[in-house]
């Protein structure tokens, strides 16, 4: 194992990110703020509890999922997109590190600052709303799961991404909708009996509700359900990851 | 020309090889093929130019044995390790400078030195780093943003990235590109000393003058195939040209008969004599010449001599056509 090269290119991913603190968290833990004082403060205040749980409080699990799988692919994509576009790849391509050093470095590192967006959305919510989390452990295992998993997709993004339109295209165009559509800002319970077999193939869904079962300790699907669609997620990120690898697709002529 | 060089085919890897290429070939997608069944050996602390017009397939090769580029065919063993099988420790032993300057323009000097030291899987060296810098002047810029550097200095940081990890065998693809005199000289000058230290160098250039200056040995690659590779003062000599050439006291309409039969030439105004002869032979004929000259009552008021230079040699040999090489 190269540890000193997945070092290399994780402190390399995190001074990118401390090079950007505006852009990478100022920027989404304001956005955020705004959607709990509209959502939360002015517009909650005026709607009814669901499941027991204020609608400030209720929002907050989507809020931050909505936040972390926009940053998450984001991170991922362009730690690896930019080495392409500047051809600063030839680096890695030539270096003794292995596919898996190479996603650890890289992914490590987005995911990392997922995480670290996450609990400081979390911080920031207080200021807004009061909340509680019933179980912590599971709260930040599926921070950090859903992290590492979104950020291998990101890094596939990036892989697959040979123009900065494309790079934007997926988390715009899928992930934006899908997460409005998988109850960050609403119960799946709440929608037509239709509707609601139809939203469970939206794989948002799964982790907004896991997540939330970790504050809450209620879900729209069973907790062991979110964990399992999520890792098998991974699984299969990894899997495309590994492929594209030891063919060269996209990287080597 | 008299002379044939040896044909750059060794089936037998050679023991002092730290690089040795065996049938490797790259056919692009397209179909277009870049690279032709090359096989050749690197010798272990030489400098070895390899020259070729644009598109010859210079890069392309480099890039295999660096592992940036996948072959088509054929095997490279890099340090005595199969660049495929043996990657890592294979690539270890390799830097390389790209003939385009590729940087992390945010990042500082010293910290993509760390970088490139980490990624090849060394420990931390300031030693070494602040050793590399001062070697390549770069040490009063350690801590500046590549971006705010003139293309000379980013060429040299990244030289200096390539040395970080202190590889046996250093890639230079076409080093002295968009390079001023002073620094190409510099530069010149770090390359013989890091094949002192025992660093075997392999260049590609379209500076004729670098080649004949630096290399031990010269390959030339044309559209995809090793032409030769010699040694630089064995191919000077066996491929090239001496001439000499008289100016002549009074002018002359014609060559004389008794004088044909030998490589003479005369210039249009009739008052310059130019004799070709071949460097290999034992008798180029010069004293005869000047007796035969005598004899027909023609006299000469200066001569001089000069030889070909590799750039002739050079363009000689892509331009010839496949069958006279050989």
């Amino acid at each position: 194992m190269n540890i000193h090269g997945i070092r290399a290119i994780y402190r390399f991913e995190m001074a990118r990110t401390f090079r950007t603190l505006m852009q990478s968290i100022a920027s989404p833990v304001l956005s955020t703020s705004l959607y709990f004082i509209v959502f939360g403060a002015a517009i909650g205040s005026r709607m009814g509890d669901i499941d027991g749980t204020s609608y400030g409080a209720f929002i907050i699990p989507g809020l931050i999922m909505l936040s972390l799988l926009g940053e998450s692919i984001s991170n991922a994509s362009f730690g690896i997109y930019m080495p392409k576009w500047a051809g600063t790849i030839y680096e890695l391509l030539s270096a003794p590190v292995s596919w898996i050093e190479v996603v650890i470095g890289y992914v490590g590192a987005a995911a990392s600052k997922s995480v670290m967006l996450g609990l400081l959305i979390l911080i920031t919510a207080r200021f807004f709303v009061d909340y509680e989390i019933l179980h912590p452990l599971w709260m930040f295992g599926f921070l950090v799961l859903t992290s590492v998993t979104f950020s291998l997709f990101g890094f596939i993004i990036g892989l697959w991404a040979d123009d900065f339109q494309k790079l934007q295209v997926i988390p715009l165009m899928v992930i934006t909708p899908l997460t409005f559509l998988g109850g960050a800002f609403y119960s799946i319970n709440m929608l037509p009996p239709f509707w609601q077999k139809v939203t469970l193939f939206n794989p948002v869904v799964y982790l907004i509700s896991g997540f939330r079962w970790s504050f809450t300790g209620r879900a729209d699907v069973h907790i062991a359900v979110s964990a399992g669609m999520t890792l098998g997620f991974l699984l299969i990120c990894l899997a495309i990851v590994w492929w594209i690898f030891r063919s060269g697709w996209k990287l080597r002529a | 020309m008299a002379a044939i060089p040896s044909l750059a085919s060794h089936p037998a890897e050679t023991p002092a090889a730290i690089v040795s290429i065996r049938g490797v070939g790259k056919t692009y997608k397209g179909g277009f093929e870049a690279l032709k069944q090359i096989n050749l050996d690197i010798r272990r602390g030489e400098i070895l130019a390899l020259l070729g017009p644009n598109g010859a397939g210079k890069t392309t090769l480099i890039s295999i044995i660096c592992g940036i580029v996948n072959a088509s065919t054929g095997t490279i063993t890099a340090d005595g390790h199969d660049i495929v099988r043996d990657y890592r420790a294979a690539r270890a032993a390799i830097g390389l400078v790209p003939q385009e300057l590729h940087t992390d323009a945010f990042e500082s000097v010293l910290s993509t030195l760390r970088f490139s030291r980490g990624l090849f899987g060394k420990p931390p060296h300031p030693a070494h780093l602040e050793n590399i810098l001062r070697e390549l002047s770069l040490w009063d810029k350690r801590n500046n943003k590549i971006m705010t550097l003139s293309g000379g200095m980013k060429r040299r940081v990244m030289i200096a990235k390539a040395l970080a990890h202190e590889p046996k065998v250093l890639f230079l693809d076409e080093p002295s590109a968009g390079v001023d005199v002073e620094l190409r000289h510099d530069m010149w000058q770090m390359v013989r000393r890091l094949r002192e230290s025992g660093t075997t160098i392999i260049l590609t250039t379209h500076y004729i003058e670098e080649a004949e200056e630096m290399a031990d040995r010269i390959g030339v690659i044309n559209k995809g195939e090793l032409i030769l590779v010699e040694d630089k003062h064995t191919l000077m000599r066996k491929l090239g040209k001496k001439q000499l050439t008289l100016s002549l006291q009074q002018t002359m309409r014609e060559i004389p008969p008794g004088l044909a039969g030998l490589q003479l030439e005369l210039s249009t105004d009739g008052a310059t004599l130019v004799y070709t002869f071949d460097t290999q032979s034992e008798e180029t004929g010069i004293a005869s010449l000047l007796r035969r000259l005598g004899e027909h009552g023609i006299d000469f008021k200066d001569l001089q001599s000069s030889e070909s230079s590799l750039e002739e040699i050079f363009v000689s040999l892509v331009h010839k056509p496949k069958g006279d090489r050989a």
